[in-house]
């Protein structure tokens, strides 16, 4: 590839190919008929859309889904944050989040235990796109906030 | 003919390497870049003239009002205004259409009322306007649009009535090109004795403005999209409607006389300049004037035809590329090039060195129509080349191919 001879870091760090498969064939994707609690959020600069189900029993993330539309980065980013939540506990999804913040904020080592979702460390380095992949996790944010007891 | 090699030597910011390619810069419709000559005009007017306007009774002050009451003058002749007076220094074609949403819609407008605005507004010609409908409980109503997102002009007088009692049309679209017939609508408003308010931020840059031809009752554009300094808008408006309005802003240069508890207004334009302006900015748009009057303002215009005709051809090239908008268009072209997210698009081309912009523009309502989350747009001005949209073309050839290749489709 031409552009990946010319640029092979900067845009290998960003488009890695786990993020590709991931907006290729995102998992999670669809709503939840029965949700503990769900949310839209989006980014009105560029129009991403996510609607995020979360399903909460016993203080656990049974289940975790998404719709909505945007860039690869958004929709990978979305499609991992729902794999790497489901069987969480909320205070460990609430330190997910977290860890993904510090990772945006170039803290590699941060995102270690957040799964498929470290690929997305290269963004940091993209400061324009920060917010497509922040997006989703946002949206789990005020989503456990809104979590009732 | 422009000469666009040595039109590109007054820019500065064009001699430049962006991740190791030479820039091409094609966001211009977002904002333009500033040739040199307005650089050092504002860098004169802090080095050696820097003081209040209006107020000082020294020889810097003299000079600095001098300037600013010159550059009120260039402007005016740029679109033709019948006197300066008419002419409102304001931030920017935003605050100057919110001036007249407060200050005249807000006192003219009652329940029964309509407000017909296009939907190809930028959000700062439509969003006033709900606002101002919310508060008067005046009605909006919309223009039909063509499939190729042209205002339709053969069902005028079904849309503007004898409720109209303004009409606020862009001159220029800055998401599809489209050039707006403004004469035409403003005749057919006046007609029905509404007011006639154009949008004229994507317009005033890129061709020539004539206000008195249009026969539009106020114009508002920004100085920062024709080659000036960001800070700096202007609201032109028709002498009597003016004088007749309420200030928008009280404070400080605005006033004739105040008391603890009333205050008599300052003549035209200082009515509506409250508080210390933009001086440095306004001045800058001074030069701007200067350096496309220079240029010509038909050169402008033919040196974009040109270009965005030669990139409409290149670009219908490009396998799964779709163009928005119609045939006949300003300087610009809003596209999608297959399912790649517009955003992706932008961080390949960025890569390359090549600035588009990305999103849904301030036009939601646009996008809506247009069935699409969100476009890319490539736009032109002066400076721009052949060459830049080569650049461009072969950048949608590499992003195809990446993401073909990345995403294994």
């Amino acid at each position: 590839m031409s552009l990946e001879s010319n640029h092979p870091v900067r845009l290998s760090e960003l488009y890695r190919e786990v993020i590709m498969d991931h907006y290729r064939s995102p998992r999670n994707k669809g709503e939840l008929p029965d949700p503990t609690v769900s949310i839209d959020l989006n980014n009105p600069t560029c129009g991403d859309e996510i609607s995020l189900y979360l399903l909460v029993k016993d203080g656990v993330v049974q289940d975790a889904r998404f719709s909505g539309q945007g860039c690869s980065i958004s929709q990978a980013s979305a499609s991992m944050m729902t794999q790497a939540v489901k069987g969480k506990t909320v205070a460990e999804a609430r330190d997910m989040v977290d860890r993904f913040k510090r990772m945006m904020h170039g803290d590699e080592e941060a995102g270690r235990p957040l799964g498929d979702a470290v690929a997305l460390h290269g963004v940091s380095k993209f400061p324009v796109r920060i917010k497509c992949a922040l997006l989703s996790w946002e949206a789990l944010e005020r989503s456990l906030e809104q979590l009732p007891g | 003919m422009i000469d666009v090699q040595a039109v590109r030597r007054d820019f500065p910011v064009l001699d430049q390497m962006v991740n190791g390619r030479p820039l091409v810069y094609l966001d211009s419709a977002a904002t333009a870049q500033k040739p040199r000559v307005v650089i050092e005009t504002v860098e004169r007017y802090y080095a050696e003239y820097n003081a209040n306007v209006h107020r000082a009774i020294h020889a810097l002050g003299e000079r600095a009002t001098i300037r600013y009451e010159e550059a009120r003058r260039k402007v005016a002749r740029f679109i033709n205004a019948p006197e300066p007076e008419t002419v409102i220094f304001v931030k920017n074609a935003t605050e100057a259409i919110n001036l007249v949403a407060y200050s005249w819609a807000r006192n003219n407008l009652a329940e029964g009322d309509e407000i017909v605005v296009s939907p190809i507004e930028h959000h700062s010609n439509l969003v006033p306007w709900q606002l101002a409908a919310k508060a008067t409980g005046a009605r909006l109503r919309f223009f039909e649009v063509t499939e190729d997102g042209r205002i339709r002009t053969d069902n005028l007088d079904d849309v503007i009535t004898e409720r109209t009692k303004l009409v606020a049309v862009t001159h220029a679209s800055n998401v599809l090109g489209t050039i707006v017939p403004v004469k035409e609508i403003a005749y057919a408003a006046r007609r029905k004795g509404a007011v006639v308010l154009v949008d004229g931020a994507q317009s005033t840059p890129h061709m020539p403005v004539d206000v008195q031809a249009l026969g539009c009752d106020f114009f508002a554009f920004s100085g920062h999209k024709m080659l000036g300094p960001t800070g700096v808008g202007v609201l032109w408006g028709r002498r009597e409607l003016l004088e007749n309005m309420e200030p928008f802003l009280g404070g400080g240069d605005m006033i004739s006389s105040v008391s603890l508890t009333e205050s008599r207004w300052a003549d035209l334009p200082y009515k509506f300049e409250a508080g210390t302006p933009n001086i440095a900015a306004v001045i800058g748009l001074g030069a701007a004037v200067d350096y496309l009057t220079g240029l010509g303002m038909e050169n402008v215009h033919a040196h974009e035809q040109q270009l965005v005709q030669y990139a409409m051809a290149e670009l219908r090239k490009v396998p799964g590329l779709t163009i928005y908008g119609p045939e006949h268009r300003g300087g610009l072209v809003t596209f999608n090039l297959e399912d790649i997210h517009p955003h992706d698009l932008a961080t390949i081309l960025n890569e390359e060195g090549i600035a588009i912009r990305a999103g849904h523009h301030c036009a939601e309502p646009v996008m809506r129509w247009l069935g699409v989350p969100a476009t890319a747009r490539a736009s032109f001005y002066v400076y721009n080349t052949e060459e830049d949209v080569d650049r461009l073309v072969a950048g949608l050839h590499t992003a195809r191919e990446f993401f073909g290749h990345v995403a294994g489709k």
